[in-house]
C-alpha cells in the first residue's frame, strides 16, 4: 500500500503532499524534512529505494523535483518507480511540457490527476486518456 | 491538450502564489521554454537579485502569509457573503498555504459549503481541500456526509466520483456507519459507470480497513470477485486491490478468484500488446495490473485443480521467457515496467515454492541481474535472491553466485546495496561456505558502514557458531570479531562465547592459548579482556604448564588492563582473581596483597568494594576443599536458544530471520552437540561470578506443545474450524480462584502468561485479558478466540476485537471483552489460544472465569426483610441444599470475605446463629433480576458446611449453590 505521495523540491519545499494514512499535520513537516533529507544525501549510483523508518521509500529525480513515494512491504518497487514515471508522464501530456511552476499554479488539478491514479493507497488507474478525461471535462465547462 | 491557463483565471490566487515564488529560486521540471518563466524573471529582477539571503526571503515568506492569512480570515468572518468562486479562490489559497508547511485552523467550514455547490469546479475545491486537511475524527464529519449523501445520490458520476473519492481518502467511522450498506450495492450494481465502481471498490477497501465490522460480507462478494472479468481493465486494478484485501482476511470466501486471476493474467500476458490499447505501457500489457494479480495469487497455495495451474505455470514461464527475449524498446520505461512484473512473477513463484524447474530458472535470471548495471535491479535482485535462498529446490542454485554476491559487497557504492549483500551471503550459508562468507564478512566489516556493523556481527556470530565443525576456528572467528568491531559486540555475543567454551571441553585449552595470546596486544578491546578474563578464570590452569604463560604472567597481564576497565569489568576480574586463588595457590599472595589494596578494598563503586573485601575474606578463611567447591568450574549451561539470534531477530523484525531458520533447520544438524543439560548444581554452587549467568536468561524452549490429541472440549465444539486444545492443567482450579475475585493471573506456562482484569455492573461487564510473553523470542500468528457453546451464546454475549497477530518478546498486549448477561447461564466460555513460537504451534484453552455470580448486586436488609423474603420462596424448585466437607480451614473472616467476593451483601445480626453467614443480592441480566438469598452454615467439629440458596429460579438457585460450594 503507497503510504504517501511527495513532490518536494531540492529547498527542501513541499509541492504536493497526499497521506493515504493520517498523518498527524505537526508531524508531517518533520516526516517531509527527513524525506527530502534523505533523497538528496544519494548520488546517482545509489539506488532508488530507501529502507526508511518501518517503510520504503522510492523516489525519481526530475530536474529539481524529487517524486518521493512511500510503500509499506506489499509493494512491487520496481512498480512503483514506474509508476512515478507515469504520473509524470500524465502531467507532462496535460501540462505540455510540465514545470514546477505548473504544479504550483494547478495543484487543484494536479490533485485531480493523482487522485485519479492514486486511491486509498492503491494504483487505481494508468491509462492516460482516462485519467485526464474528469479534467477535460473541467476544462471544457469553465470555458 | 488545451492550454492551461496558470491560476485558472483565478487572479488573486496567481498573484499571492508567485508571490511566495519570488522568494524562492527558479525550478524546473523539463521545461526551458516556459513563456511564463520569463514573466517571474522579470518579477525577480525587480526584487534585485536571486541571490537574496535564505533566512530573509523564509522571513518574507512568511510575512506575506500571514498578511494573506489575516486576509482571508477577514473575508470569511466579514458580513457579507462571499459567492462560491471566492469561496474557491480563498480555500485554494489556504491549501496552498498548508503545503508550505503551515497550520491551517480555519477555513474548513467554508469547504464544506462549496460541497454543496451545484458547480462542479468549487464542489472538487471543497473535496480536494476536505480529503488534504480533514482528518477522520474531525466534528464536520456529519456534515460532510450529508453532502456526500446528496452526491451519491446524484447519479451524476463526476459527483458520485468526487464523493467517493472522499470517502476512501477521509475513511472514518461515522463514514463507514453512513455508507458501508450503500456501496457494495453502488460497486455491483449492473448500470454504475466504469469509473464509478473503481472509485467504489477502493472506497469499500477502505471502509473494510477502518472498520471491517461495518462491512458485512454478503451476496455482493461473489459478484466482487466476478469484477476480475469486467471488460474494462481500470475496473479490474481496482477490485485485484480490493479483493487482496478481503482474500486475506476470508480466504475460504474468496477462493475462487484464484482461477479468475489466473485466467485474467493468461490473457494479458499472452496477448500482442496491442490488444490492450491504452494499458499498454511501453509496449508492455498493464504491467501494473499483471502486478496486483500476481499479489492477489500470493495470498493462495498453489491452484489445486491442475488446469489453472497448468494454465499458471505457462504464465510464469512466459514472463521469464519474455525477460530474455531482445526487448522491443530501447527506452528504459520499457525495460522497467517488464521487471516490475517479472519480480512479481518470480515472487510468486518463490511463494509457491514448488515447481523447482520455475525456481531455478528465476535464480539464473536474478544471477543476471546481479550484474546488471542498473542499480535499481541489482538491489530488487539481492532482495529477492534472499528469499530464494530458503527454498531447499533452489539453495544449491543460490549458492553458485557466491562469487558475484562477494564481489558486491566490495564495490557496490550504495550502502543499501551493500546490505542487501550482506543478508544474502546469509541466507546462503551453509556448511559448505560457512568459512568463505564468515571470511568476507569479517574483512568487510573493517570498513563497514556504521549503521550495520552491528548487525553484520550478529550475523557473523550466529553463522561461526551454527556452522563451525571445528570450535578453535569459532573461538578464532569471535575475537576477530572482538578486534576488528569490538565495539559493535553485543553482551550477547561475547556471553554466547563463554557458553560454548564452557559446554565443549575439547575446545578450553585452545580457548585459553587464544585470548592469552590477544591480549598480549598493547592495546585491546575492553570485551577481549571480559571474554579473556572468564576463559583464564575458568581454564587458565590448562596453559599455565607454560613458562611462559605461567599463573603468574597470566594475572599480571590481565591485571595490567584493570586500571582501563569500566567497573562491570573490574568486577569480572576480581571474580577471576578468586578463581586464580583455587586454580594458582602460588600467586594466592599476590592477589590477596591486590584485594587488600586501599583502591580495592575502598573503592568508591560499591560493587567493587563489596567484592574485595569478600573474597579477600573468603581467601582468608576458607580451607583448599571449600575454595575448591565454592570456586568449582563452572558447570555446562543448559543448552536454550542463542541469545544472538533472538537479538538479530529483534533488531531485523521476524519474518526475514525467522523464515531463513525454519527453513534451514532441516538442513543444519545441532551443531553444539548438546552437552548435558545444567545439573540441578548449577543453583546449589554459589560461585562468585555467578552474576554473569544471568545471560538475558531466554527460558529453556518448551518441551513442545501440549498434547492436542482427542479432548473432550474438541468434541463439543467440532464445529469450530480448527482444533481446539483441551483446557489446560490446572485450568479448572485457577477457575474457581476467580469466581470471588476478579483480578489476577489466570494461567502461566514457560511460555506464556495469562492476567485478568474485570469489572462487572449490574448485568454489563468488562474484561481485561493481557497476554504476557515471557519469552524473547516473537510470537507469531498469535490468535486468542473466545468459544461459547451454542447454549451460552444465546445467554451470554461477549464483543471482542482481535489481538495484534505478532507479540514482542517480553511484550504484553491487552484484549477487551465486553461482557453482556442476557439471561442466567450455567457454562463458562473458553479461551483457546494458537500461536507460533519459534518453530512450533502452540495451542493453550483455558475456561474463562465469567460466572453467574459477577451479575449480582448486593442488597442489604434487615432480619425481619429477609426472613420474610426467605418464606416468600420456599417452593422446593427455588431452594437448593449443598451439605459439602470443608476443603480449606474454616476461618470467619476468610469466609466473610469469599461471601463478599462472591457479590452477595453480607448481612450481618440475620441469623439468630452468629456463626452462619447471610446474604443476599440481585443478580441483572438484560431480561429480568433474578433476588437470590443465602445461608451458609459451618460445623466445625463435623468439618462440615451446609448452604442453602433460595431464588425465583431453579437454574440460577443450582448455579449459584455449585459456584460457592466449591470456594470453601
Amino acid at each position: 500500500m503507497i503510504k504517501f505521495f511527495l513532490m518536494v523540491n531540492k529547498q527542501g519545499q513541499t509541492r504536493l503532499s497526499k497521506y493515504y494514512e493520517h498523518v498527524e499535520i505537526n508531524k508531517r513537516t518533520l516526516l517531509e524534512t527527513e524525506v527530502i533529507k534523505s533523497c538528496l544525501s544519494r548520488s546517482n549510483e545509489q539506488c532508488s529505494f530507501i529502507e526508511f523508518k518501518d517503510f520504503k521509500l522510492i523516489y525519481r529525480q526530475y530536474a529539481a523535483l524529487f517524486i518521493v513515494v512511500g510503500v509499506n512491504d506489499t509493494e512491487n518497487e520496481m512498480a512503483i518507480y514506474e509508476f512515478i514515471h507515469n504520473f509524470v508522464e500524465v502531467l507532462d501530456e496535460y501540462f505540455s511540457r510540465v514545470s514546477e511552476l505548473d504544479i504550483m499554479f494547478n495543484l487543484d488539478k494536479v490533485h485531480i490527476i493523482l487522485d485519479e491514479m492514486v486511491l486509498n493507497g492503491c494504483i487505481v488507474e494508468t491509462n492516460r486518456a482516462r485519467i485526464l478525461a474528469p479534467l477535460l471535462i473541467l476544462d471544457k465547462m469553465s470555458e | 491538450m488545451p492550454a492551461v491557463s496558470k491560476g485558472d483565471g483565478m487572479r488573486g490566487l496567481a498573484v499571492f502564489i508567485s508571490d511566495i515564488r519570488n522568494f524562492n529560486f527558479r525550478n524546473k521540471l523539463s521545461a526551458d521554454n516556459d513563456s511564463l518563466w520569463k514573466v517571474f524573471s522579470r518579477c525577480l529582477s525587480t526584487l534585485g537579485s536571486r541571490t537574496v539571503a535564505k533566512g530573509k526571503s523564509k522571513e518574507a515568506e512568511i510575512k506575506r502569509i500571514n498578511k494573506e492569512l489575516a486576509n482571508i480570515r477577514s473575508k470569511f468572518k466579514g458580513d457579507k457573503a462571499l459567492d462560491g468562486y471566492s469561496k474557491k479562490k480563498y480555500v485554494c489559497k489556504l491549501l496552498f498555504i498548508f503545503l508550505l508547511g503551515h497550520d491551517i485552523d480555519f477555513g474548513h467550514m467554508e469547504a464544506v459549503n462549496l460541497l454543496s455547490s451545484n458547480r462542479y469546479t468549487e464542489k472538487q475545491i471543497g473535496y480536494l481541500f476536505i480529503s488534504v486537511l480533514v482528518n477522520s475524527n474531525s466534528e464536520l464529519i456529519r456534515l460532510i456526509n450529508n453532502a456526500i449523501k446528496n452526491d451519491l445520490a446524484s447519479r451524476n458520476p463526476t459527483f458520485m466520483g468526487l464523493a467517493l473519492h472522499c470517502i476512501a481518502n477521509v475513511g472514518s467511522r461515522e463514514m463507514a456507519e453512513a455508507f458501508a450498506g450503500e456501496i457494495p450495492k453502488i460497486l455491483v450494481a449492473g448500470d454504475t459507470m466504469d469509473s464509478v465502481k473503481q472509485s467504489a471498490a477502493l472506497c469499500l477497501l477502505r471502509l473494510y480497513r477502518t472498520s471491517p465490522d461495518l462491512v458485512p460480507m454478503g451476496d455482493w462478494t461473489s459478484r466482487v470477485v466476478h469484477l476480475l472479468n469486467d471488460q474494462h481493465l481500470g475496473v479490474v486494478t481496482a477490485a485485484t486491490s480490493l479483493i487482496t484485501t478481503l482474500a486475506q482476511k476470508n480466504p475460504e470466501e474468496f477462493k475462487t478468484s484464484v482461477s479468475l486471476a489466473v485466467s485474467r493474467l493468461s490473457r494479458i500476458v499472452t496477448s500482442a500488446s496491442t490488444d490492450l490499447q491504452d494499458y499498454t505501457y511501453y509496449f508492455v500489457p498493464a504491467p501494473w495490473l499483471s502486478v496486483k494479480l500476481l499479489r492477489l495469487l500470493q495470498c493462495y497455495p498453489p491452484p489445486e485443480d491442475p488446469a489453472v495451474r497448468g494454465r499458471l505455470t505457462e504464465c510464469l514461464e512466459t514472463v521469464l521467457n519474455k525477460a530474455q527475449e531482445p526487448p522491443k524498446s530501447k527506452k528504459v520505461q520499457h525495460s522497467n515496467a517488464k521487471n516490475a512484473v517479472l519480480f512479481e512473477a518470480i515472487s510468486l513463484i518463490i511463494h509457491h515454492d514448488s515447481e523447482p524447474n520455475l525456481l531455478v530458472r528465476a535464480c539464473n535470471q536474478l544471477g543476471q541481474f546481479l550484474q546488471h548495471r542498473e542499480t535499481n535491479l541489482r538491489y530488487l535482485a539481492l532482495e529477492s535472491m534472499c528469499t530464494l535462498a530458503s527454498s531447499e529446490f533452489s539453495h544449491e542454485a543460490v549458492k553458485t553466485h557466491i562469487e558475484t554476491v562477494i564481489n558486491a559487497l566490495k564495490t557496490e557504492r550504495d550502502v543499501s546495496v551493500r546490505q542487501r549483500a550482506v543478508d544474502l551471503l546469509y541466507a546462503m550459508c551453509d556448511r559448505s561456505n560457512a568459512q568463505q562468507i564468515v571470511a568476507e564478512m569479517l574483512s568487510y566489516l573493517e570498513t563497514a558502514d556504521y549503521s550495520i556493523r552491528e548487525e553484520i556481527v550478529l550475523k557473523v556470530a550466529i553463522l561461526a557458531e551454527k556452522y563451525a565443525v571445528d570450535y578453535t576456528w569459532y573461538v578464532d572467528t569471535i575475537l576477530n570479531l572482538i578486534r576488528i568491531a569490538g565495539d559493535y559486540v553485543s553482551e550477547e555475543v561475547w556471553y554466547r562465547v563463554i557458553q560454548i567454551v564452557i559446554n565443549r571441553d575439547d575446545v578450553q585449552g585452545y580457548a585459553a592459548k587464544t585470548v592469552f595470546e590477544a591480549l598480549q596486544a598493547p592495546a585491546c578491546h575492553e570485551n577481549l579482556v571480559k571474554v579473556g578474563g572468564y576463559i583464564l578464570g575458568e581454564f587458565g590452569n590448562l596453559i599455565a604448564g607454560d613458562p611462559r604463560s605461567s599463573p603468574l604472567i597470566q594475572f599480571n597481564l590481565l591485571h595490567s588492563k584493570f586500571h582501563l576497565c569500566s567497573v562491570p569489568t573490574r568486577a569480572l576480574l576480581l571474580s577471576t582473581y578468586i578463581k586464580f586463588v583455587n586454580l594458582f595457590p602460588e600467586v594466592k599472595a599476590t592477589i590477596q596483597d591486590v584485594l587488600r589494596s586501599d583502591s580495592q578494598l575502598r573503592n568508591a563503586d560499591v560493587e567493587l568494594q563489596q567484592r574485595a573485601v569478600e573474597y579477600l575474606r573468603l581467601s582468608t578463611v576458607a580451607s583448599t576443599d571449600i575454595l575448591a567447591t565454592v570456586l568449582e568450574e563452572m558447570p555446562p549451561f543448559p543448552e536454550r536458544e542463542s541469545s544472538i539470534l533472538a537479538k538479530l531477530k529483534k533488531k531485523k523484525g521476524p519474518n526475514t530471520v525467522t523464515d531463513l531458520e525454519e527453513a534451514k533447520r532441516e538442513r543444519s544438524a545441532d551443531v553444539n552437540g548438546g552437552p548435558e543439560p545444567a545439573p540441578a548444581s548449577a543453583a546449589s554452587t554459589p560461585s562468585p561470578s555467578a552474576d554473569l549467568l544471568g545471560l538475558g536468561a531466554t527460558p529453556p524452549a518448551p518441551a513442545g506443545p501440549p498434547p492436542s490429541s482427542g479432548g473432550l472440549l474438541v468434541d463439543v465444539f467440532s464445529d469450530s474450524p480448527s482444533a481446539v486444545a483441551p483446557l489446560a492443567p490446572g485450568s479448572e482450579d485457577n477457575f474457581a480462584r476467580f469466581v470471588c475475585k476478579n483480578n489476577g493471573v489466570l494461567f502461566e506456562n514457560q511460555l506464556l502468561q495469562i492476567g485478568l482484569k474485570s469489572e462487572f455492573r449490574q448485568n454489563l461487564g468488562r474484561m481485561f485479558i493481557f497476554y504476557g510473553n515471557k519469552t524473547s523470542t516473537q510470537f507469531l500468528s498469535f490468535t486468542p478466540t473466545l468459544i461459547c457453546s451454542d447454549d451460552l451464546q444465546t445467554n451470554l454475549s461477549l464483543q471482542t476485537k482481535p489481538v495484534d497477530p505478532t507479540v514482542d518478546g517480553g511484550a504484553q498486549v491487552q484484549q477487551v471483552v465486553n461482557i453482556e448477561c442476557v439471561s442466567d447461564f450455567t457454562e463458562a466460555p473458553v479461551l483457546n489460544i494458537q500461536f507460533r513460537y519459534g518453530g512450533t504451534f502452540q495451542n493453550v484453552s483455558v475456561k474463562l472465569p465469567i460466572t453467574l455470580n459477577k451479575f449480582f448486586q448486593p442488597t442489604e436488609m434487615a432480619s425481619q426483610d429477609f426472613f420474610q423474603r426467605w418464606k416468600q420462596l420456599s417452593s422446593p424448585q427455588q431452594e437448593v441444599q449443598n451439605i459439602f466437607k470443608a476443603k480449606h480451614p474454616m476461618d470467619t473472616e476468610i469466609t466473610k470475605a469469599k461471601i463478599i467476593g462472591f457479590g452477595s451483601a453480607l448481612l450481618e445480626d440475620v441469623d439468630p446463629n452468629p456463626a452462619n453467614f447471610v446474604g443476599a443480592g440481585i443478580i441483572h441480566t438484560r431480561t429480568t433480576q433474578i433476588g437470590c438469598l443465602l445461608r451458609l452454615e459451618p460445623n466445625l467439629q463435623a468439618q462440615m458446611y451446609r448452604l442453602t440458596l433460595r431464588t425465583s429460579k431453579e437454574a440460577v438457585s443450582r448455579r449459584l449453590c455449585a459456584l460457592l460450594s466449591e470456594q470453601f
